[in-house]
């Protein structure tokens, strides 16, 4: 049977996006922040919209806040991400001092578009996290990534994020999700 | 042992009982029990006034916003003649919420459950959220329906404020002016744009709502007037900074050599349980910006409001963080934003965060301060992050059987304090001993809380028993007499 060319470029392409994306899940889970930071691009932007509860024939216009523009929970650039790794890093941030338990999963990913050096990666999200005893969140969603081939591996250009909650039931985001 | 008067009393226990503000003393069972939370979502919060939504949030004929009063929904709406109405989202035959939508527009709430409609059409009903439909009317109710008793519950009275919408399901209740009194300064800081433009604020679209583990009023409290914790809770954004251009401290560079945030930072206490802290006498004008064109902007609204408080004969700052009795937290300067705490159970509060922007801001402005707002406030900024923190785990350690007889101490400035112009206050110039305000706070609270008549809580509020020797800086004020460039600062330490 002859092979696919394509699809084997496509298969490889998936494959080292995809190794890219759960590495990134260890760095974060293995509080290696620094290094993680240089997986984002320098024009790395990051959104996490509010979700709302919306009448069914509203849900295009309403059922998010538009990044750019309105509230979210996130909408921001590396240099904000690096604000909160420094935080992190001081040993006084109290939302995570003793340190949270996270696992990031990430599930489902699929690449929407080839734009070569750079690619749209969607994919779905769980992040857990224990902390202290008996707090414990999940946050779920939807992810979309872009992600720019740099040398032999990714960074991530953009990241939006949908979170499936409109109220925040844990009581803070100061993980990175 | 009581503070104030012996009550007329509803009951054998008082919770007056639990709050001593003589000696600084503040039972941890007001923090955690179930009976005194029922006695909140009873006495309290049904008679005060609270904060629904902002009125640029219901622009439109139709539209609403869902919000809380206390545990109850309800809906702000705006009906096809303009006006605010709030709506209790109960529907009068079973008890189902008619609307579960957090925002929308619509003339008509119809109940999932039954169907019976309400409008809030005043070409269709007498009075907007009138029951307007009820399927099989006539088969099932005949002529006996009245249909005009069955509307849904509205708040007994509603008051737009510039823009912040307040309502009251009590009627006995005081007007909003009177529940205010003196506090509308801050209020006005909060409301006005940063020219001194009335009302001139609107919302930005989008409310942060999140739960924490912990009482409603340690939120309270917090922005009443608490620049104790800021050292050691905000410690790690203080050390990386997020201000303009993400440099300097969390806050945004607040023109120390002029005075600052904290510099001559003191508090403010109303008997009446409201709270600010900030400078009376001297007004944070604005940050120091890495852009130029944000610092025009805000240079020349400076220029206008100073102005305009010259032509006022006053002088106030007040753009500090805030707590409008009971629950409504608010800050009028950098993030300009309101906050309110809503009680789920003695140990769940549902905090919900709105940013406020100048209406007539441009784009960059507009752009710069919602991501100020967003790094620096809610569950996602970085300093408030820690906040909630504190809150969660101060309510889960104060849980236990033995650390229940032990009280709080709130003693900082006590008996310290001076007499206000500003009628029914007074003052601390401890730049961090912003306990005063909290013991107001709980005393009002208790007061409510025992269920007591309105004319008792309007005696009580008439005099504040705390001080009698005025303070010369403030009494300079509320006279008129002091012009924006002679102002004293009280010195005060350096951080927050």
């Amino acid at each position: 049977m002859p092979i696919d060319e394509a699809l084997l470029e496509r298969v490889l392409l998936l494959e080292s996006v995809s190794e890219f994306l759960y590495r990134e899940a260890d760095l974060l889970d293995e509080r290696r922040y620094t290094e993680w930071l240089d997986m984002l691009a320098e024009d790395y932007q990051y959104s996490v919209p509010l979700r709302m509860n919306v009448a069914y024939g509203e849900t295009d216009a309403r059922e998010e806040t538009r990044a750019g523009r309105e509230i979210c929970w996130f909408d921001e650039g590396k240099e904000t991400m690096s604000l909160r790794v420094d935080q992190l890093n001081t040993g006084l941030h109290w939302a995570e001092e003793p340190v949270s338990r996270v696992s990031h999963l990430v599930t489902n990913i699929r690449l929407e578009a080839i734009e070569l050096p750079e690619v749209a990666v969607s994919c779905r999200f769980l992040v857990y996290r224990n902390r202290v005893a008996d707090e414990t969140d999940f946050l779920v969603g939807r992810r979309k990534d872009r992600l720019r081939q740099v040398g032999d591996s990714w960074q991530v250009v953009r990241r939006e994020l949908l979170l499936d909650q409109s109220v925040l039931l844990a009581k803070n985001l100061s993980i990175f999700v | 042992m009581t503070t104030v008067e012996e009550p007329t009393g509803t009951g054998a226990r008082q919770v007056r009982d639990l709050v001593d503000v003589r000696k600084g003393e503040i039972s941890r069972e007001i923090f955690i029990d179930e009976q005194i939370f029922k006695a909140e979502l009873e006495n309290l919060f049904p008679r005060a006034w609270l904060f629904v939504g902002h009125a640029t949030q219901v622009p439109n004929p139709g539209d609403f916003f869902s919000s809380w009063m206390g545990a109850d929904p309800v809906l702000l709406t705006r009906d096809d003649k303009g006006e605010l109405n709030v709506l209790l989202n109960s529907c009068r035959h079973r008890g189902m919420r008619v609307c579960r939508y957090d925002e929308g527009n619509t003339l008509q709430f119809t109940c999932p459950y039954h169907a019976w409609s309400y409008s809030i059409d005043g070409s269709l009903v007498d009075t907007p959220g009138a029951l307007h439909g009820v399927p099989q009317q006539k088969a099932a109710y005949g002529t006996n329906l009245e249909r005009q008793k069955w509307g849904l519950v509205r708040a007994a009275k509603v008051h737009n404020y510039k823009g912040l919408v307040f309502a009251n399901w009590d009627p006995q209740a005081p007007s909003f002016d009177e529940y205010v009194g003196d506090f509308h300064w801050w209020l006005d800081n909060l409301a006005d744009a940063f020219d001194g433009t009335e009302g001139g604020t609107e919302a930005y679209r989008g409310v942060h709502k999140w739960r924490i583990r912990s009482n409603w009023k340690f939120v309270s409290e917090n922005f009443l007037g608490d620049t104790y914790h800021g050292a050691s809770t905000h410690a790690s954004v203080e050390a990386v900074g997020i201000g303009p251009g993400g440099k300097g401290k969390r806050r945004h560079g607040e023109r120390q050599n002029e005075g600052g945030f904290s510099k001559g930072r003191m508090k403010t206490s109303f008997r009446r349980g409201h709270g600010a802290s900030d400078n009376l006498a001297y007004e944070v004008p604005y940050p120091e910006f890495a852009e130029d064109d944000l610092n025009d902007y805000f240079v020349a609204a400076w220029e206008k409001r100073k102005e305009k408080l010259q032509a006022e004969g006053r002088l106030l700052g007040g753009r500090g963080p805030a707590t409008l009795f009971p629950n409504m937290s608010f800050a009028g300067g950098f993030p300009r934003t309101i906050l309110v705490a809503h009680p789920i159970s003695p140990t769940e509060t549902e905090v919900w965060r709105w940013y406020l922007v100048d209406k007539s801001a441009p784009e960059n402005v507009r752009d710069w301060l919602r991501h100020y707002y967003m790094r620096y406030a809610g569950p996602a900024g970085m300093t408030e992050q820690d906040d909630m923190e504190n809150w969660d785990y101060a309510t889960e350690a104060s849980r236990g059987v033995v650390a229940r007889r032990y009280p709080y101490n709130y003693q900082q400035g006590l008996g310290q304090e001076t007499a206000s112009d500003l009628a029914g206050s007074v003052h601390s110039h401890h730049a961090i001993a912003g306990e005063v305000n909290a013991r107001a706070f709980y005393r009002r609270w208790a007061e409510f809380v025992d269920n007591l008549s309105w004319p008792e809580l309007t005696e009580l509020a008439r005099v504040d028993d705390r001080a009698t020797e005025r303070d010369a800086d403030v009494t300079d004020v509320a006279d008129g007499v002091k012009v924006l460039d002679a102002v004293d600062v009280v010195d005060g330490p350096p951080a927050q």
